[in-house]
C-alpha cells in the first residue's frame, strides 16, 4: 500500500517534471512538451486506477495554485479556460490507457503500451479536450476538433515513445509492470 | 516550488478561501446563464478594477497569467470577423477572459496552506464515507517535494548527455528519469512503511 502511494506521488511528480524541463521537449521545428507523454506513461506503467490517481493528484496540485502544467500554467483558471477539457481529461486518459494495457494481451509489452497510449492519450483525451474547447468557445464539436487536430501528429509520436519506453522497462524492470505477464514470470523465476 | 499566490499582500488574502471559491462558482455560473453584453462588460470592468486595486505589480502579474488565453482570443476574433457574427464573438471572448481572470484572481490571493486546508475540509464527507482521502495528506507533500528532485535529476542527465554528444538529448532522457522515479518510489514506500505508514491512519477524526 505504501509502495502504491509512493508510486502514484512519484508519477504525479514525473508528469509535472516532463512538462517543466526544457531539455526534454520533443522538437521537430516546433517544440512539443512531454507532459501528455507523462500521462500516457502513468497509465501504461501504473495501470488504470493508479495511473488515474497520479494524473488526478497532479491536477489537484494545479488547482491549489502550483504552476505545474507545461509552460508554467496553473491555478484555478486552467479549469475554466479553453484547454480545460484536456487538463480534466488527463486522469481519464491515464485510466483508459491503463485499462487497455490491463485487458489487451499482445506479445510485446511495448506494442500494448503504444496502442494503449493511442487509445487513452489520443482518442479519449482529444474527445474530452475538443468537447471542453467547444463549450468554452461556443462552437460545434466538429469545429473544435479541427482546431486541436494539428496536435495529433505530435501525440502519435508520444504514443510511439511510450511504447518504446515501456518495452525497455519490460526488459530492465519487468517487476515494475504489474500487468505484464512476462514480468510476473520473470519475478517468480528470480525468487 | 513557487506557488502562483501573489507576494503582493492584498485585502483578499485575508478572506476565507471557501468564500472566495464559492463566489467564483456563483460568478462563473451566472456568466454562463446570461447572454447580455452589458452584464459581461460590467463584469470585465469589475475584474479589471479588482486586478488594478492592489497596485501595478499585482496588475502586471495578473495580466501575465492571462496571456495563455490570447491565442484563443485572436482565433475567435478572426473567426467572427469572417462569419460576421460580431455580437456573439464579443460575448464569447468576454466570457472566456472574465472566467479565467476571476479564477486566477482566487489563486493569486489564496495561500497554498489555506487551499490545502480547504481540500481537507471539503474531503471530510468523503472520509466519513470510508474513502481513503487521508492519503492525500501524505501524497501532496510527497509530490511537491519530488518535483524539484526529478527536475534536478533530468538536468543532471541532460548535462551528462551533452558531455558525450552534440545532438539534443530530447526523449532519450525520459527512460533513465522514469527508472529513477520508480526506484525512488520503492525507497519512499519502504521509508513510509518503516515510519508506520501514511499520515492520518490512526488519528481519530
Amino acid at each position: 500500500m505504501e509502495r502504491d502511494l509512493a508510486r502514484i506521488a512519484l508519477f504525479a511528480a514525473l508528469i509535472a517534471a516532463l512538462g517543466l524541463v526544457p531539455q526534454i521537449t520533443l522538437g521537430f521545428g516546433v517544440p512539443i512538451t512531454a507532459q501528455t507523454l507523462g500521462v500516457m506513461l502513468a497509465g501504461a506503467v501504473l495501470g488504470a486506477w493508479r495511473g488515474a490517481a497520479a494524473a488526478g493528484l497532479l491536477l489537484l496540485l494545479v488547482a491549489l495554485g502550483l504552476p505545474l502544467l507545461s509552460g508554467g500554467r496553473g491555478g484555478l483558471g486552467v479549469f475554466v479556460g479553453p484547454t480545460a477539457g484536456f487538463a480534466l481529461g488527463f486522469p481519464v486518459a491515464a485510466f483508459a490507457t491503463g485499462l487497455f494495457v490491463e485487458h489487451v494481451r499482445l506479445r510485446s509489452a511495448g506494442l500494448t503500451a503504444g496502442l494503449g497510449a493511442v487509445f487513452g492519450g489520443i482518442l479519449i483525451l482529444y474527445l474530452l479536450g475538443a468537447t471542453g474547447l467547444s463549450i468554452v468557445i461556443d462552437k460545434p464539436l466538429a469545429e473544435a476538433f479541427r482546431l486541436v487536430a494539428v496536435f495529433i501528429p505530435g501525440d502519435l509520436l508520444k504514443a510511439v515513445i511510450t511504447g518504446l519506453l515501456v518495452q525497455a522497462l519490460a526488459q530492465a524492470r519487468p517487476q515494475a509492470l504489474d500487468w505484464y505477464r512476462g514480468g510476473a514470470a520473470a519475478g517468480a523465476r528470480r525468487l | 516550488m513557487i506557488s502562483l499566490t501573489s507576494p503582493v499582500e492584498t485585502r483578499a488574502h485575508g478572506w476565507p478561501a471557501g468564500a472566495k471559491l464559492a463566489a467564483l462558482c456563483l460568478a462563473s455560473t451566472g456568466l454562463f446563464l446570461t447572454d447580455s453584453l452589458g452584464l459581461h462588460l460590467t463584469a470585465l470592468a469589475l475584474v479589471l478594477v479588482l486586478y488594478a486595486a492592489p497596485g501595478r505589480v499585482f496588475f502586471t502579474a495578473g495580466m501575465r497569467h492571462l496571456r495563455v488565453v490570447l491565442p484563443f482570443v485572436a482565433l475567435l476574433a478572426i473567426w467572427h470577423l469572417i462569419t460576421a457574427e460580431l455580437h456573439a464573438g464579443v460575448l464569447i471572448v468576454l466570457r472566456m477572459v472574465v472566467l479565467v481572470a476571476l479564477a486566477n484572481l482566487v489563486t493569486m490571493t489564496t495561500r497554498l496552506s489555506e487551499m490545502t486546508d480547504l481540500v481537507h475540509r471539503l474531503t471530510a464527507p468523503l472520509r466519513r464515507l470510508g474513502l481513503p482521502v487521508h492519503l492525500l495528506e501524505t501524497a501532496i507533500p510527497l509530490v511537491i517535494r519530488f518535483i524539484p528532485v526529478l527536475v534536478a535529476r533530468a538536468e543532471t542527465l541532460a548535462e551528462a548527455w551533452r558531455a558525450r554528444s552534440r545532438r539534443r538529448p530530447g526523449w532519450r532522457l525520459i527512460f533513465p528519469l522514469m527508472l529513477h522515479a520508480l526506484d525512488e518510489a520503492d525507497h519512499v514506500g519502504e521509508a513510509l512503511r518503516a515510519r508506520g505508514g501514511p499520515l492520518g491512519h490512526t488519528r481519530p477524526e
